[in-house]
């Protein structure tokens, strides 16, 4: 599975939602590869990944992509996380 | 070699007091350039990019992580500790208000990973943060970070 953390810059909020995303997905046992990437990136990359994590302004300035859009609210809020990863694998 | 977030701090600013975001995001950018990691570009590359993709570096709730792109205004990574006095608003509805803004600058995209893995363990440890934001000096802020397990 791959996913896609987006953030503005692609250094700093979606660099720590990928460790905290890997976290979640090791611990549900779920093989996925999570790539960090700013909104330039991340508007190609979101074309072929079944997962996009990012924050509420940002998925809104993303737009319509073919991946679900998981909006997380606390970047280290595993339980969030993992809640809403949850949600959308299933 | 362990590596603790206390070393990779280049400034630490306690209980400051910062009118609005923009001035709160300053005196982390000042911290960078203080530090030697950044000119004052930077800072400015810092506020242009919440005012162009909005409020999103306030990560959790208190805490922005104002940052930018590499550029020629970073001269090396770093990393700005700025603790607020009164908190903040920047517009996060799920996480205002803020009262603790970290500085980032980074020259590529892969150079400081070990440093946002010793960060993200930091904001993820809800009891060392309240001791953190709580600190009124930044002997008190490396004292706890010392404390606290060191990343490999």
């Amino acid at each position: 599975m791959k996913i896609v953390a987006v953030c503005g810059m692609g250094i700093g909020t979606s660099v720590l939602l990928k460790m905290n995303a890997e976290k979640v997905l090791a611990k549900l046992g779920i093989d996925a590869d999570v790539e960090a990437a700013d909104m330039g990136v991340a508007r190609g990359a979101a074309q072929t990944a079944e997962i996009v994590l990012t924050s509420q302004e940002l998925a809104e300035e993303l737009g319509d992509v073919p991946a679900e859009v998981i909006i997380i609210n606390n970047f280290f809020d595993l339980e969030e996380i993992t809640e809403k990863l949850t949600a959308a694998v299933e | 070699m362990a590596f603790n977030l206390a070393e990779a701090l280049s400034s630490i600013v306690t209980q400051a007091d910062a009118a609005d975001w923009r001035a709160a995001i300053r005196l982390a950018g000042d911290g960078l350039v203080l530090g030697g990691a950044t000119t004052d570009a930077y800072t400015d590359e810092m506020i242009d990019a919440v005012e162009k993709h909005g409020p999103y570096i306030v990560i959790a709730p208190g805490i922005a992580l104002a940052h930018s792109r590499p550029s020629p205004a970073v001269l090396t990574g770093g990393l700005s500790w700025v603790s607020l006095a009164t908190p903040v608003e920047f517009g996060n509805k799920a996480n205002d208000p803020v009262n603790l803004v970290i500085g980032l600058a980074a020259v590529d995209h892969d150079a400081h990973l070990t440093v946002m893995r010793a960060l993200a363990g930091v904001l993820a440890d809800s009891s060392a943060m309240e001791r953190l934001t709580a600190a009124t000096s930044p002997d008190d802020v490396r004292a706890v970070l010392r404390g606290l397990a060191s990343v490999a």
